[in-house]
C-alpha cells in the first residue's frame, strides 16, 4: 500500500548518465552523471569555460550530446530519454513541463512584443484561447515578480535589465513547469538588483516546489539558491555534494580554490 | 495546337512560360491542393514585371490557363486599375484568351486584395497575388523555426499577435491579411485581402490558389474546405461593417471604399468591387449619389 507512493517519490525527475559533448576536438562536458529529484535545486558551478552552459544546453534538449543519455520523467511517457523522443513530442514536453531562463533577456524574450504578451505566450502555446483569463494570469504574475502592472503593455526594451529578467522569470513560470533551467540568471545585473532578484527567485522556487538547475560561477548565488552543487572543471564534474558541504568543506583541490577565491565577502 | 489568329505576332511560348516550367508549377499546385493551406515551394521564374506586381499570381495563371478560358483580373476589387488592365492585356496577348469584367462569366479570376462580392461557382479558379505567404514571419524571422511550427502545428505564436492587438486597441484590430486556419490543420495567410472577405473563403465552390513570386511559395484552398479566422473566446472574429450604403448602387452588404471628393472633406462610400456595383446599377439599383460623375466614370468602357 505504501510501497507505490514511495517508489514514485524515490524515482528521479531527471537522470543524466555519461553525458559527453565534443566540439570537434574541444570537450564541452565529459562523462557527467547525476540525478535530480522533484523540488530539488541543483547548482552547477565552475570557472569560465568549464562546461556549465554546454551541460545545461545538453540537458535541456537544446544541444544533442555526443554520447550519454538525459532521461526526464515526462507526464505523457514517464521516465524517457529526451533525445529518443521525436521532435514534436520533445518540443511539446519542453513547452509544457520546462522553463529556461537565459542570462541575456534578449535570448529569452521576444523584444518586438510587449512584456505582457511575452508572459502570456506560454499559455497560448498550451492552447489557451481566452484573452481575459490570460490577461489576469499575466497581471498576477507581474505582481508575483514585483513588476508595476501598469507597464504590462510596454515593450521589453523600455524596461531595465533587472525588470527584463523579471519578465523572463514570469514567462518561464506562468505555465506551471516542473523543471526550470537557469543560466546565470543574475549574471548581467548590478549587485543590488542581483540580490533582490535572487531573493525573489528563491521564494518562488520554494513556494512552487520547483526543480531547478542553475548555472553560476558566483558562489554566493550557489549558496543562496542551491540544495546541492556540482563543481565542474575542464568539462568534468570534480566534486558533488550538498551545498553547505561543498562550500564549507570542499574536498577537491579545485573546489577549495574556487571557494577560497570568493567566499571572504 | 492550331494556328491562332494572332500567331505571327506571338513571340513567346503559349502563356509566356515554357512547358517545363508550367509542368513544374502544376505539380506544385496539385500538391498544394492535396494539402490545403500548406506552403509548397516552387521554382519561381523571372517575369516581365517586378516582384510585388503579381509575379506569383501571373505564374499560377500562366500554368493553368488554356485557350478556352475567360480571364478576369482585378486590383483592389476594380477591373480598370492600371495593374489589372496590363495583366489582363498580357494574358489576352500571350494566352489568346477572352477577357471579361463579369465575375460570373470568368473561369479564371486573378486578384490582388479582394474576393469578388458575387459568390463563385464550381469550375472557377480564383488566383491570389501574395507578397508574404508566411503568416508567422512578422513574429518569427527564422524560416527553420516557422517550418517546424507548421510541421508540428504549433500556432500559439500567431495568437501572440492577436493578444498584442487586443491589449493595444481593445479588440483584434488587424483588418487585412487576417490569419486563418485551413481545414483545422495549417495556419494560412489569406494574402492582403480585407478580413471582410475571410468568410468567403470557407466552403467556397471555386478553387482558391495563392502564389508568392518573390517568396517562391504556392498554397491552395480546394473547394468546400473549412477556413476559420483565428480569434479569442472572449473576442470573437468580426468583419468590418459600415454605417453607409454604397453611394452609387445602394448596396448594404458589400465592401466599401471611402472616396474623398474635395478638399473640404466631402466624401462618399462606394463598392470596391466595380463590376458588382455596375451590375447592380444596370439592374436599376440606385444609391443616394447615383448621379455623381464617378458613376459615369465607372461605367465607361475601357
Ligand atoms: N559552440 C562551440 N564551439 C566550439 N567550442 C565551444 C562551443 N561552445 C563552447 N565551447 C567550448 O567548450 C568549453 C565549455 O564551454 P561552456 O560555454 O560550456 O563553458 P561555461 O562553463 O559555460 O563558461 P562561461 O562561464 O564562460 O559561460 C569551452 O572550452 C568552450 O570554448
Ligand atoms: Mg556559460
Amino acid at each position: 500500500m505504501n510501497a507505490i507512493p514511495q517508489a514514485i517519490e524515490a524515482a528521479p525527475l531527471l537522470r543524466v548518465d555519461g553525458l559527453t559533448k565534443w566540439y570537434g576536438h574541444v570537450a564541452g562536458c565529459r562523462d557527467v552523471s547525476f540525478e535530480l529529484r522533484r523540488g530539488e535545486v541543483l547548482g552547477v558551478v565552475g570557472e569560465s569555460g568549464s562546461g556549465k552552459t554546454t551541460l545545461l544546453n545538453c540537458i535541456s534538449g537544446r544541444l544533442p550530446p555526443s554520447s550519454g543519455t538525459v532521461e526526464f520523467d515526462t507526464s505523457r511517457f514517464g521516465l524517457t530519454d529526451i533525445y529518443g523522443l521525436n521532435e514534436p513530442d520533445r518540443r511539446r514536453m519542453q513547452r509544457e513541463e520546462w522553463g529556461f531562463v537565459h542570462q541575456n533577456p534578449r535570448d529569452g524574450l521576444r523584444m518586438r512584443v510587449s512584456g505582457g504578451a511575452n508572459v502570456a505566450e506560454p499559455l497560448m502555446n498550451l492552447g489557451n484561447r481566452h484573452y481575459g483569463k490570460m490577461r489576469s494570469a499575466t497581471v498576477e504574475w507581474l505582481q508575483r515578480v514585483e513588476l508595476d502592472t501598469r507597464r504590462i503593455d510596454d515593450k521589453p526594451r523600455n524596461f531595465s535589465g533587472g525588470m527584463q529578467q523579471r519578465i523572463q522569470v514570469a514567462r518561464n513560470l506562468i505555465h506551471g513547469p516542473r523543471l526550470v533551467f537557469m543560466d546565470e540568471p543574475t549574471g548581467g545585473l548590478d549587485v543590488s538588483v542581483q540580490a533582490r532578484l535572487l531573493d525573489l527567485l528563491r521564494e518562488l522556487v520554494r513556494d512552487l516546489g520547483l526543480a531547478v538547475i542553475i548555472v553560476t560561477h558566483d558562489m554566493a548565488v550557489a549558496r543562496l539558491m542551491a540544495d546541492r552543487l556540482i563543481v565542474m572543471k575542464d568539462g568534468f564534474v570534480v566534486e558533488t555534494g550538498l551545498t553547505d558541504q561543498v562550500l564549507d568543506d570542499p574536498q577537491h583541490a579545485y573546489s577549495q580554490l574556487l571557494v577560497s577565491s570568493v567566499l571572504q565577502i | 495546337m492550331n494556328a491562332r489568329p494572332n500567331e505571327p505576332e506571338r513571340y513567346y511560348n503559349y502563356a509566356y512560360l515554357d512547358e517545363q516550367t508550367k509542368r513544374m508549377i502544376r505539380r506544385s499546385i496539385l500538391k498544394a491542393l492535396a494539402i490545403p493551406g500548406y506552403q509548397v515551394p516552387f521554382g519561381s521564374r523571372e517575369m516581365p514585371v517586378p516582384y510585388g506586381w503579381g509575379t506569383g499570381g501571373i505564374q499560377l495563371t500562366a500554368a493553368i490557363i488554356g485557350p478556352d478560358d475567360v480571364y478576369k483580373c482585378i486590383d483592389q476589387g476594380a477591373d480598370d486599375t492600371t495593374n489589372a488592365v496590363s495583366i489582363r492585356r498580357f494574358f489576352a496577348q500571350v494566352a489568346d484568351v477572352a477577357v471579361t469584367e463579369d465575375t460570373g462569366e470568368a473561369t479564371i479570376i486573378q486578384t490582388r486584395h479582394r474576393i469578388p462580392e458575387q459568390p463563385l461557382k464550381a469550375g472557377q479558379v480564383l488566383v491570389f497575388q501574395v507578397p508574404q505567404p508566411e503568416p508567422l514571419r512578422g513574429l518569427e524571422a527564422r524560416e527553420t523555426e516557422t517550418r517546424a511550427m507548421h510541421a508540428y502545428e504549433e500556432y500559439g505564436l500567431q495568437y501572440v499577435s492577436l493578444y498584442e492587438s487586443v491589449a493595444t486597441y481593445g479588440r483584434i484590430a488587424s483588418t487585412v491579411g487576417y490569419p486563418t486556419m485551413v481545414d483545422e490543420r495549417y495556419l494560412m495567410s489569406p494574402s492582403p485581402i480585407p478580413k471582410f472577405d475571410n468568410p468567403k473563403m470557407g466552403d467556397n465552390e471555386a478553387i482558391l490558389l495563392f502564389g508568392a513570386g518573390r517568396e517562391k511559395r504556392i498554397y491552395a484552398v480546394p473547394p468546400h474546405t473549412t477556413v476559420r479566422s483565428l480569434d479569442f473566446e472572449d473576442y470573437p472574429f468580426e468583419t468590418q461593417t459600415w454605417d453607409e450604403n454604397c453611394a452609387l448602387c445602394g448596396a448594404q452588404d458589400s465592401y466599401l471604399d471611402e472616396v474623398v471628393l474635395d478638399d473640404t472633406g466631402a466624401r462618399m462610400f462606394v463598392c470596391s468591387d466595380s463590376h458588382f456595383c455596375a451590375d447592380r446599377r444596370a439592374a436599376g439599383h440606385v444609391g443616394p449619389m447615383a448621379d455623381h460623375q464617378l458613376a459615369a466614370l465607372e461605367t465607361e468602357p475601357t
